[in-house]
Formats: C-alpha cells, structure tokens, sequence
C-alpha cells in the first residue's frame, strides 16, 4: 500500500480550513456559520490524522478524538443559542448581534 | 508690653465674631447691646491711650503682637511684623474712629432696629472699625494695606447691605471696583518702595528717604526718580480711597448704602484713609514736590468740581457725599501744601461734622418714610425742631461760619496756602471758591429741605429714642467746640514746608472770613423761590431745573459718562467679541485631536462579529507571512 505524503494531506487539511474560514467570514446566516465551523475542525481533524498515520503514532487520533468531543459541545451549545436567537430576533443573521459596537 | 494699645481693634473683633456666629440667633437687644458696648470699650481705651501718650516722654507708642513674615531682596531685609504704632496722627485717627464710631454705632443700632439682618449689618459696621483701626495703627505699609484692603471690603458688604434691590449692588460693584483701581496702584507703589529701600517699615522708610536726601542730595538722581514714582503712587491709591479726581465716581452711588453706613464710612472714617496714608508717608512726599504740587491741584480741582456737582443734586445724601468729596479736597489741598497738621485737624473736625449732617439727614429721611429727594421736603424746621436745630449746627460747621469747629481747620487750611511753596495764590483763590460754594450749595440744601412750604403728603413720625438724640447730640456738641481741640503734631511733621519769601497780603483773612457770608447773602436772594411759603395752589408746584445744564452737573459733570465710553464700552466690546475666549480655543485644540482618533477608532469596533474575524484572520496571516520571511 502506498502511503499518501504528508505534504498532500496539509493541502487538504488547508484547503478545507481556507473554505471553512471564508465560510465563516462571508456567511450571514448563524447556522452556515456554525457548519463553516465544524469544516475548518474537521480541516484540523484531517491534518491531525495525516501526521499520525505518517509517524505511526496514536497521538494523532486521540487528538482527532478530542477535537471531535470539542465539536459535538460546540454544536451543541451553538445550536441552542440558536434557537434563542431566532426566538428573540425572529431571524438567524449574525449582523444583528451587534449591540458591543463602541 | 502696652495691653491697652495692643488689644484696641480686638473689642469690636470679637463682637464681630461674636455676631457673624450667632447671627439672627441674637435678639435685638443682644446684638446691640454687644456691637455698641465693645465701641463703648473701644472709646474708652483710646481715650486712655491718649492720656498714656500725652504724658509719655517720646510722643510715640509701640507694641509688637507677632512676627508676621520676611522679605528679602537685594536692597535689604524687610521683617513684617504685626506691630502697632501710636503717635499723634494716629491718636488723633483712632480717637475718631472710635469715637464717632461708638457714636454712629449707637444711632444704627435705633436707626436699623427693624431690619431683619440687624446683626449682620451690625457686624459688618465693626468688622470695618476692626480693618480702620489695623490700618491706622500699623507700623508697617504691608499692615497698613491689610486694614485697607479691609475697610474697602467693609464699604462693599455695606453699600449692597440691601442687596435684594439691584441699583445698591450696581453701587457696591462700581464702589469696589474704583476703588480697587488705586489700590493696585498703591500695591505697585509698595513694591516698588521696597525695591528701592529694602525696607518696609514707615518710620524707616522716612528716615532712609531723608538720608540719602542729607547725603547727596536728590538732584536728577535715579533715588529722586524712584521716589517721585513712589509718591506718585501712592496718590494713586489715596485718590481711590479718598474718591478725589479722577476715581471719585464711586462716591456719590456709595449713598446707597443705609445712612449709618455713609455717616461712619463713607464721610467720617473711611474716605479719609487716603489723608491719612498721605499725612502718614510725608516723609517721602517731602522729597518730591511735584507730587505735593500735583496732590494740592487734585484737592483743589475736586473741591471745586463737587461743590458745583453738590449744587445740582435733588437727593439729600448725594448733597452730603459731594459735600464730602469737596471738603476731602481741602484736606488734600492742605496736604498738598505742607500744611500737614491743618489737614489733619480738618479731617477730625470733618469727621464730627459730617457724621452729625448724615446721622441727622438719616433722621430726616426715617421721619419722612424714606423720603430723600429734596424736592419732596420742604417745611421741616417746624414739623422737627430738634432735627433742624442739628442741621443747622451741622451746615455752619460745614460753612465754616467763625466760632464752629469748621471755622478753624478750615482757616487753618486756606491761611497756608497763600504762602506755600508747592500751593500759592492760585490755589488759595480755588480754596476761597470752594467756600463761596460750600456755603451756596449748604444754603440751598437748607432752604429746600426745612424751608418753604411742606411738599410732602404723609404724617412724619420721627424717632424718639434718647440715645439716638443723646448721640446727635454728643456730635454736635463735638462740632460746635471740636476746634477747640489743640492737636499738637509738630512732633510728628517735624519739617514744615511752608516759607515766607512771598509777602501776605493784608487782606487774606478778612476775605476768607466773609467769604462764606457772601454765600450765604447770595443764596438768600438767588434761592428765594424755595425759601418763602407760597400760597396753597402753588403748594406742589416746585420742581427740580431740569435744564441740560443742570441734569449734566447733577450727574456729576459727566464723568460717569466719560468713563462708560472711554472704559466700560471698550471692555464690553473686548468681551463680546471674545466671548469664546481665544487662550480656551488653543488648549481646545487637544480635545479635538482626541475627538479625532475617538472618531477614527470607532469605526473599527462595529460590533459585526464576521469583521472581527476577518481582521483576525489576516492578521494570523501577516504574523505567518512575515515569520517566513
């Protein structure tokens, strides 16, 4: 079998961190907000896999194991501010939260 | 340690106290029976002081309270102390102050009895003798401008005494603000006196003064040009006080203030502060007979300029106050002229007469419910004897007719002046028109006000205390035979100016005899009019001239006006068009630039979420992007 190198799994792993981030920044809606998110982990949670599996370490995928766990709570709280949200504002736009403004 | 000299202004410090701590928490009798008794001391004490001086060997009294503080400067060593200083002129000023003081005290207290601040005013009156006295008995000129500075402040709080009405705290305002006008210069004067002597001390100053005299004499030396300065300024000041030309616009609006008030301040006590600064710094102004000379002008200039004022004027006081400034002029003049000891004993006499007319003239106005225009008078001599009868010892004092106190200060003046090397026959002439007018002006005062028909609807209801009339009439007592009082300061002016070189002529006296005379037979015949008792029709038809001429002189010879357009219009202009001050606009400059990145900055903080990481991002980036390089 052929291993993969490393050097093509941190394009990947970039990649998807570069269309998670600019999901993030350019999404107005909280949820694909939240999704982008969850892309720019999972990009995390890839190069983690890719550098394990090339050392022939363990460390890898307990960390993806963590960041896995760090997600699913993420989602989780996200989601029920989310709700909050859309029952207090009746819509999911992020702009609106933005009473901090100096 | 002499007690009685040293505790002397401390009698009426403590009723002040006493009075402005307790204030309307004092009954009537309380607060009178405090402010009048601590006067009543305090008289007492001067007179015992007048005994210890006239028996002691050196004519002279001193007492040292405390050391106030040092000055140091490249011509000496200056201590300050708080040291009084007795010798005859001051006696003589604190035996007026106290005297006609415990005097006045005793009438206000009847006089203001109603008034619902009567402990205020109370204590204010002995706050003033507390600053009159500081300022005649300190050794020391710093002292000295300690109680000057204190009675101008008493005549402000007692000018707008009733102060709910505005034209009395316009008066107040105008009073404190001309007068300040000579007390800065007289502040420059000190200075300067002390850069010049290094001394402060007035005996010393005197003495330092008259040495480098006897030493190199003054001729076009740098000493006579600072001493000429010096005078100069300290004229400055005494003309402020004194309300002589050109600062003497503050006077007649000082009438304002409750009759007392210009009976003790503004005629018998405070005005003559100036004579007195003058009389007490002779020493100096020896040395600079340009200034004496500019001294006898100024006194004869306002002695002549008030009489015609007081000629015009429909307010009772107002006469009195520019009767006031005129014969502050001849004390001036008499100053003026090195005829020291005249001044001085004009000053007293002045003070006994003037308080007695004011006091009297306050008697008139409370029967009359506040009556004061003249022209409203009229038939008093019948309605109230006893006032009249006062007034009239009061006026032929102030005429000076032969046998009242007037008569032989005011004679004392006008005989040296003929003579004087800083006076002469000019000054004499201006001195004899001053008379010719005092007597004019004192006729018309008396005809309108007690003569002639009653112009007025209301019953009189004159006070009838006994101590109110006993203190009349200890004043005109003090009046009639005041000049009988020998003062003896040749000890304290020890250099008379005054020379024979020109001749006398004969004629001198008679002329200053008769000249009031000639008054008083012109205004008989010229005053007519409100003289006789016309008949009933014709009962309310006098009325005040109101020819432009007269409406001018009765403004006081427009120099209100005057200074209004040379001084106020200007500042008021200045101010309006600085009204954002221009000095705040350049520290605003500070604020705007902090305004500016305020507004800069604010920008940034959008409160939009997806902004922020944005920025977080690129900067991620840039921090990557420069580490790899």
């Amino acid at each position: 079998m052929t291993s993969i190198p490393l050097f093509h799994v941190l394009i990947l792993s970039s990649l998807l961190f570069a269309i998670g981030f600019v999901g993030v920044v350019a999404r107005k809606n909280t949820l694909f907000i939240l999704m982008s998110l969850e892309v720019m982990l999972n990009a995390i949670g890839v190069a983690f896999i890719g550098a394990g599996s090339v050392w022939q370490q363990a460390d890898g995928q307990v960390m993806f194991i963590l960041i896995l766990t760090l997600a699913a709570v993420e989602a989780a709280v996200g989601l029920a501010l989310l709700i909050r949200m859309q029952k207090k504002y009746r819509s999911l736009d992020i702009d609106l939260l933005s009473q901090m403004k100096g | 340690m002499n007690v009685l000299l040293a505790s002397l202004p401390f009698y009426p410090l403590v009723s002040f106290l006493l009075l402005i701590v307790f204030g309307k928490k004092l009954s009537w009798q309380l607060a009178a029976t405090i402010s009048v008794s601590s006067m009543a001391i305090a008289a007492l004490v001067s007179a015992m002081l007048l005994v210890d001086l006239s028996v002691s060997q050196h004519q002279v009294m001193t007492v040292n309270l405390w050391h106030w503080f040092d000055l140091t400067n490249e011509a000496g060593n200056a201590e300050v102390n708080v040291r009084f200083y007795l010798d005859g002129l001051s006696a003589v000023m604190i035996s007026v102050v106290t005297g006609v003081g415990f005097l006045i005290h005793l009438f206000a207290a009847i006089y203001m009895k109603s008034d619902a601040n009567f402990s205020r005013f109370m204590a204010y009156m002995n706050l003033f003798i507390v600053a009159m006295l500081i300022l005649v008995l300190a050794d020391n000129l710093v002292l000295l401008y300690l109680g000057w500075e204190g009675v101008g402040l008493c005549s402000f709080l007692l000018i707008g005494f009733w102060y709910h009405e505005k034209a009395n705290v316009l008066a107040a305002r105008k009073a404190f603000i001309v007068t300040r006008i000579g007390d800065t210069s007289m502040a420059i004067g000190l200075l300067l006196l002390f850069t010049t002597f290094g001394e402060l001390n007035i005996e010393a100053v005197t003495t330092l003064a008259q040495q480098a005299n006897e030493l190199t004499g003054l001729e076009n030396t740098a000493l006579a040009d600072d001493i000429y300065w010096i005078a100069l300024l300290l004229l400055g000041g005494a003309v402020g006080k004194s309300a002589q030309l050109p600062l003497q616009t503050w006077l007649p609006d000082a009438m304002a203030g409750p009759t007392p008030v210009s009976a003790l301040i503004h005629a018998a006590t405070m005005v003559t502060a100036g004579v007195y600064l003058i009389a007490r710094m002779h020493g100096i102004f020896l040395l600079s007979p340009e200034v004496m000379n500019y001294v006898a002008w100024l006194g004869a200039l306002t002695l002549i300029l008030a009489g015609i004022a007081a000629l015009a004027q429909t307010d009772i006081k107002r006469v009195l106050a520019y009767s006031t400034m005129s014969q502050i002029g001849y004390m001036m003049l008499a100053l003026g002229a090195g005829a020291w000891s005249a001044g001085v004993f004009h000053l007293m006499t002045h003070a006994f007469f003037k308080a007695l007319l004011f006091l009297t003239a306050g008697a008139v106005i409370y029967a009359l419910h506040h009556q004061q225009n003249l022209f409203k008078m009229g038939g008093l001599l019948k309605k109230l004897p006893f006032e009249s009868g006062l007034f009239i010892i009061g006026l032929i004092c102030l005429m000076a007719l032969p046998g009242t106190s007037g008569f032989f200060s005011k004679e004392a003046i006008i005989a040296q002046l003929w003579s004087s090397e800083t006076a002469g026959p000019m000054l004499w002439w201006g001195a004899i028109l001053g008379a010719l007018l005092t007597s004019i002006y004192s006729c018309r005062l008396f005809f309108l006000g007690f003569l002639g028909n009653a112009r007025f609807n209301e019953n009189i209801h004159p006070e009838k205390s006994h101590l109110l009339r006993a203190a009349l009439v200890v004043l005109a007592l003090l009046s009639l035979f005041g000049g009988l009082i020998n003062i003896d300061l040749s000890l304290v002016f020890n250099a008379p100016v005054t020379s024979a070189n020109e001749v006398e002529p004969s004629w001198l006296h008679t002329v200053a005899i008769i000249t009031p005379f000639i008054g008083i037979i012109f205004s008989w015949f010229y005053f007519k009019n409100y003289r006789i008792t016309h008949s009933v029709s014709a009962k309310y038809l006098l009325q005040a001239n109101e020819s432009k001429f007269i409406v001018f002189c009765r403004q006081g010879l427009g120099f209100d006006s005057l200074y209004n357009l040379l001084f106020i219009k200007p500042y008021q202009w200045l101010a309006q068009i600085n009204k954002n001050d221009i000095f705040d606009q350049i520290i605003m400059v500070n604020v705007w630039y902090v305004n500016l990145w305020h507004d800069a900055l604010i920008v940034v903080q959008n409160g939009a979420l997806r902004w922020y990481l944005a920025a977080f991002g690129l900067a991620i980036m840039l921090l990557i992007g420069v580490s790899f390089l």
